[in-house]
């Protein structure tokens, strides 16, 4: 049943989703801290595995939540329907994806 | 000040009359104790508008035929006082939003009922009636949550207060969905997989965003959002066992 | 028209989820291209972050975590509804918790920044 997987994996992002943003939160107010740099970011996240992995987790759990909220969003608010809503917003996922594992490679590697 | 003994105090109340292209229509109505806004409506119609259509039957909340949208909020007419409601002294009466207009105050309820049939919402027995009947413990968590959900009068408020409702012409609605609920909490139900799959179709449980608009509306003070949840909760049991 | 029987706070939080969930939909691929700029060079990226030092930038990007902190608080708000047993008087609290948590996030972004 599309719909009930559909649920489940926005919920279990939504869940996965929880402590990673508190983190980037964080992460966030602690990097502006004295305003921001490039040689600053790089020099934290370069090389090392752990953000890789964060980064890495964070763009997937995204790029399964948002594109199913997109989903609802447009049936409900556009009455676009049907199989093309489907692929465009799975095409949305796949691009959140795609962008998302670069920008990870771009800072980390 | 007004002295009410001599001049009777009037309500402005402003009534739909015709159907999806009708208009606002104003009658004055004298003020009463105790009024309800079915007493209105009935009053227009004895007095001034013969033809106005609308529905009631047992006019002490039992039935669910007399809703409408009472200054834009859905309400049971006929137990809804004019003093909680009237802003101003001034009633806007409409038929309940979410259902096809037939005349004035009357709506096509069919898709109502319909889409309790799509939930599933009709009891498939266990047991013949020549078997004896099936005992069942009042003290039970399944039948303490089908008990909090078995008192809906069908009366389409929580379908008229859902926005979902109005978006999704799909979406079953929390009525039929918290029926969905009690008959899959009901020991004697037989169909508990066919029920989970009705209730995972498109328009089905998981497309409610708990609003709680029907909460807030439902006039006998059922829960359709806890239901609906538990219902997402027990599909999501059923997907994980491999049986949605 | 606004109708008056979406007036309750289950209805606004629902809102204010659905409007920040749009919102961050919409910025991420922007977010992913700039930190992908550091493929080019450091350069490219300390150029794009030196345009966000801009008060205007700076504002939109205040705004952005602030909604973050919105779709989180109201987020956990149907995560609780959904999968809490609850009661009726409880939906209140939920819905108050819910509120809270975003003031109180709203009001450490206004300290913080
Ligand atoms: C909707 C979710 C997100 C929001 C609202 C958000 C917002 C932000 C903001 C406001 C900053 C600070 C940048 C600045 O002040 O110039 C930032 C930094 C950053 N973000 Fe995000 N972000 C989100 C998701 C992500 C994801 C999924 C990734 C994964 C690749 C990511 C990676 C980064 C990195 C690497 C930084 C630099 C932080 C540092 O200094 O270490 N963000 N983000
Ligand atoms: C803290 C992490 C997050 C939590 C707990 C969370 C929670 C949720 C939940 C429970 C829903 C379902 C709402 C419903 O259908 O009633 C939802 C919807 C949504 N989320 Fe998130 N979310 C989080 C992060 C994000 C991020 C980072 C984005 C964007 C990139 C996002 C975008 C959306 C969108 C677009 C919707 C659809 C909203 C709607 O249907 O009204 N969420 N979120
Ligand atoms: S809680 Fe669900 S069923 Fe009830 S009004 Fe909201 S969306 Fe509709
Ligand atoms: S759940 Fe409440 S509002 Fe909805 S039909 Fe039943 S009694 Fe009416
Ligand atoms: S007339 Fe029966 S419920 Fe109002």
């Amino acid at each position: 049943m599309l719909e009930a997987r559909l649920y489940l994996l926005q919920r279990a992002s939504a869940m996965l989703l929880v402590p990673l943003l508190l983190a980037h939160l964080v992460m966030i107010l602690y990097a502006i801290e004295g305003g921001l740099s490039a040689a600053e970011i790089l020099g934290r996240t370069r090389g090392n595995l752990l953000w890789a992995a964060f980064y890495g987790l964070f763009v997937t759990a995204v790029a399964m939540h948002a594109p199913i909220g997109l989903r609802n969003i447009l049936r409900e608010w556009t009455g676009w329907r049907g199989r093309s809503l489907d692929f465009a917003t799975l095409g949305f996922g796949a691009l959140l994806l795609g962008l998302g594992l670069r920008a990870v490679l771009a800072v980390t590697v | 000040m007004q002295d009410t003994a001599d001049r009777e105090e009037m309500l402005t109340v402003e009534i739909w009359r015709g159907r999806e292209d009708g208009a606002l229509q104003t009658y004055r109505v004298p003020r009463r104790e105790s009024q309800t806004v079915l007493d209105v409506v009935t009053w227009v119609q004895r007095n001034e508008e013969p033809a106005l259509a609308y529905r009631f039957a047992c006019r002490v909340g039992m039935c669910g035929s007399c809703a409408m949208q009472v200054n834009g909020k859905p309400r049971w007419t006929c137990r809804t006082h004019v003093s909680r409601v009237a802003e101003n002294g001034l009633l806007r009466i409409e038929p309940l939003a979410n259902l096809p207009r037939i005349k004035d105050l009357a709506t096509d309820m069919a898709p109502f009922f319909e889409k309790w049939q799509g939930a599933r919402g009709r009891h498939e027995p266990t047991r013949t009636r020549h078997e004896p009947m099936a005992p069942v413990s009042s003290e039970s968590p399944a039948r303490k949550a089908a008990n909090a959900g078995i008192e809906c009068i069908n009366c389409a408020v929580c379908y008229a207060a859902c926005d979902v409702v109005g978006w999704d012409e799909n979406y079953l609605g929390p009525a039929a969905l918290n029926r969905a609920w009690t008959l899959a909490n009901d020991e004697r139900d037989a169909d508990k997989a066919g029920l989970l799959q009705a209730v995972s179709q498109s328009g089905g449980c998981h497309s409610c965003h708990s609003h709680g608009s029907c909460v807030e509306h439902c006039p006998v003070g059922l829960n359709p959002t806890a239901g609906i949840a538990g219902l997402k909760r027990m599909t999501l049991a059923a997907l994980m066992k491999g049986e949605l | 028209m606004m109708r008056a029987s979406r007036n309750h706070p289950g209805w606004w939080a629902a809102l204010g989820h659905r409007l920040s969930g749009l919102a961050l939909a919409l910025f991420l691929p922007v977010h992913f291209l700039v930190l992908g700029l550091a493929l080019d060079s450091d350069a490219a990226l300390d150029s794009v972050i030196a345009w966000t030092d801009q008060p205007l930038v700076k504002v939109a990007e205040w705004g952005l975590v602030m909604l973050l902190t919105l779709h989180l608080g109201f987020g956990l708000r149907v995560l609780a509804l959904e999968f809490l047993p609850w009661r009726d008087p409880l939906k209140t609290l939920i819905s108050l918790g819910a509120g809270a948590s975003v003031l109180a996030g709203l009001l450490f972004w206004i300290v913080a920044l």
